[in-house]
């Protein structure tokens, strides 16, 4: 992997690791945005980790571009020799698939969709090879997947599944964006997993809803009183399918302030998880699910 | 003692210089799209010039004081009326509590600044009052006004003068047709040598999806990308990459066919190629762009660019002395 380095304009430096989406990729972004950010170099103003690359925003009245370039490319050499070990999160997520409210959704808009005969999932499912929706569902609520990116909108977290490639799923995004998607939607598009943070415009797959805030302005949601948003790059996430019954009851807790996600504290290692996938996946669930 | 909300004009939203430091959660900086604008417009009313004031677009809204204060209007023109009387834009006039300000239609420009001494002082979220819809965060409970809100001031000084006015040649304004500079980077390496030559000599218009967030142009000849096997998880246009961070003025073409250019509201990542960025001397301008201008996209280098930004800084430190 060599990492292109380029402007965006006089206030930005955009590094692109690798073109294609890999969890090397994402664990030398990281790590790379980490050097930044303990170099503590002068006029720099942002610091942005996306799945495969990286932003700088900075004050060019600070510092040089070409001298922040030249910066950059030297954190590069040790950011290749960094151990790719995190210590991280696991967050179980509910996911009501097949809710009315995204399907509601995605029947006005079947225009804009590759296959309008068929439902959001039901094409995902088809085009994976997948024989059911409910053996596709497994497949995505299966494994863990990691939060290798958050933006797009407040707090929206892209998620890409920890399975080897073979195994992972892919979905093209809709032909032309829908105007609207419902808060809280499980989507998705090219390799990636998201939550739409707040209701708005998008062009990911939508397959079901989750009855949990991930990101509340008003810090009244009382696991996001003490920041707004829930998710941070390097999360990880374990799906959980839940039926109506249970989406309702889940709605209800939260609005009585009784909702706890369940959460865990982990260690990951990328050398363990290459060696082993679905061992290392094993160890998290017991991690998530014990005590 | 408040500011009364009467007619809120099309989006009007409480703005300052924006809240930086989230965009990595992919809340952007946001705060006023004309920044050298507002910050003239609070100047002129005696505030510190980060202070949160109005940024009205086309349209203005009409606002009942319930106490005297100073105001001035900067940016686009819209003249603004006090009881009904013209005043001027640009310069500070006082209100007396009872009076209603209301605005004559949009002569020039798109946004206008409405500055009130003492400073909207709504709830600031995340450090700014600046209000970032999309988000539901800022302003007046995350949204553009409404009728019927009322907008808190903060403690005014002495009564600051009025009549303080800024001179014309200190005014900023795009030319027509706008001129946008550009850096050439990110992935201009997708498209062709033709397409990359045809983006700066072709004549684009500003389309009606022109907010915030971003401006959308039209008109000029499709771009042609660079074949490529798709990167995993790209995906399959050639207008894809694997989502990545969007700087500020960058421009995206998806499909080839529309460039956006992403302004201060920005999303702050996606899966669309960029060919360059709008420099950060030109970024005021676009604010001020209405749908169907005529704009050229120029290319310029880092040298210009930062050269650009000098200037822009030296036309600043001239506003302070003028109104100081």
């Amino acid at each position: 992997m060599t990492s292109r380095y380029t402007f965006g304009g006089d206030e930005h430096i955009f590094v692109e690791v690798d073109e294609a989406m890999s969890l090397e990729a994402f664990f030398k972004s990281l790590s790379m945005t980490n050097a930044v950010r303990e170099s503590a170099i002068k006029g720099v103003t942002e610091i942005c980790p996306a799945n495969a690359s990286f932003q700088i925003k900075f004050d060019p009245d600070a510092i040089h571009p070409d001298d922040l370039m030249t910066e950059l490319k030297r954190l590069e050499e040790g950011a290749d020799q960094a151990e790719a070990v995190l210590n991280t999160r696991i967050i179980e997520i509910p996911v009501y698939y097949q809710d009315p409210w995204t399907h509601e959704t995605l029947m006005r808009f079947r225009e804009r969709h590759q296959d309008p005969d068929a439902s959001d999932i039901e094409f995902a499912a088809r085009i994976n090879d997948f024989n059911t929706v409910e053996d596709f569902i497994a497949a995505h609520a299966g494994a863990p997947w990691f939060v290798s990116m958050v933006g797009f909108v407040s707090g929206l977290p892209f998620l890409y599944q920890m399975v080897d490639r073979p195994r992972q799923i892919q979905v093209p995004k809709y032909l032309r964006p829908r105007t609207d998607t419902p808060k809280l939607t499980v989507g998705y598009g090219g390799c990636f997993s998201c939550i739409y943070s707040v209701r708005g415009a998008g062009g990911y797959q939508m397959f079901g809803i989750t009855p949990m805030p991930i990101y509340d302005p008003n810090q009244e949601v009382n696991y996001l009183k003490d920041f707004m948003v829930l998710f941070k790059p390097g999360d990880i996430v374990k799906w959980k399918p839940i039926d109506r019954e249970a989406y309702d009851q889940a709605v209800a807790d939260v609005e009585a302030g009784k909702f706890m996600p369940r959460m865990r504290d982990v260690v990951f290692s990328l050398d363990d998880f290459n060696k082993d996938i679905d061992g290392t996946n094993a160890k998290l669930e017991e991690a998530l699910y014990a005590g | 003692m408040p500011v009364k909300v009467n007619t809120a004009g099309l989006a009007t939203t409480i703005q300052d210089l924006g809240r930086p430091g989230y965009y990595h959660l992919g809340i952007p900086i946001g705060g006023a799209m004309d920044r050298l604008a507002l910050r003239a417009a609070n100047l002129l009313v005696g505030n510190g010039e980060n202070a949160a004031a109005l940024e009205a677009v086309f349209m203005g809204p009409e606002l009942e004081f319930t106490e005297d204060a100073t105001v001035a209007v900067t940016g686009g023109e819209l003249p603004p009326k006090l009881d009904g009387e013209p005043r001027e834009t640009w310069t500070s006039f006082r209100v007396k509590s009872g009076q209603v300000l209301s605005f004559d239609y949009l002569r020039a420009g798109a946004r206008a600044y409405i500055a009130i001494s003492g400073g909207i002082a709504t709830p600031p979220a995340l450090g700014s009052r600046s209000t970032y819809a999309i988000g539901a965060l800022g302003g007046v409970g995350g949204r553009a006004i409404q009728p019927g809100d009322a907008l808190p001031l903060g403690p005014q000084d002495e009564a600051t003068a009025e009549g303080r006015s800024l001179p014309a040649d200190l005014r900023r304004a795009p030319g027509n047709p706008a001129e946008l500079r550009v850096l050439p980077g990110l992935y201009w390496h997708r498209i062709t040598e033709a397409s990359g030559r045809n983006f700066f000599t072709d004549s684009w218009k500003v389309a009606p999806e022109a907010d915030r967030m971003g401006y959308r142009f039209q008109g000029g000849r499709a771009l042609e990308f660079v074949d490529r096997e798709p990167p995993f998880g790209a995906g399959s246009d050639p207008s894809n990459i694997t989502d990545a961070c969007y700087p500020y003025g960058s421009i995206q073409v998806p499909s080839g066919a529309e460039p956006i250019v992403l302004h201060r509201d920005a999303v702050s990542g996606g899966g669309y190629f960029m060919l360059g960025t709008v420099i950060s001397a030109d970024m005021d301008f676009i604010g001020q762009l209405q749908p169907h201008t005529e704009t050229k996209f120029v290319k310029v280098n880092m040298h210009t660019a930062l050269a650009a930004r000098r200037s822009r800084a030296q036309t600043l430190d001239q506003i302070r002395a003028a109104l100081s």
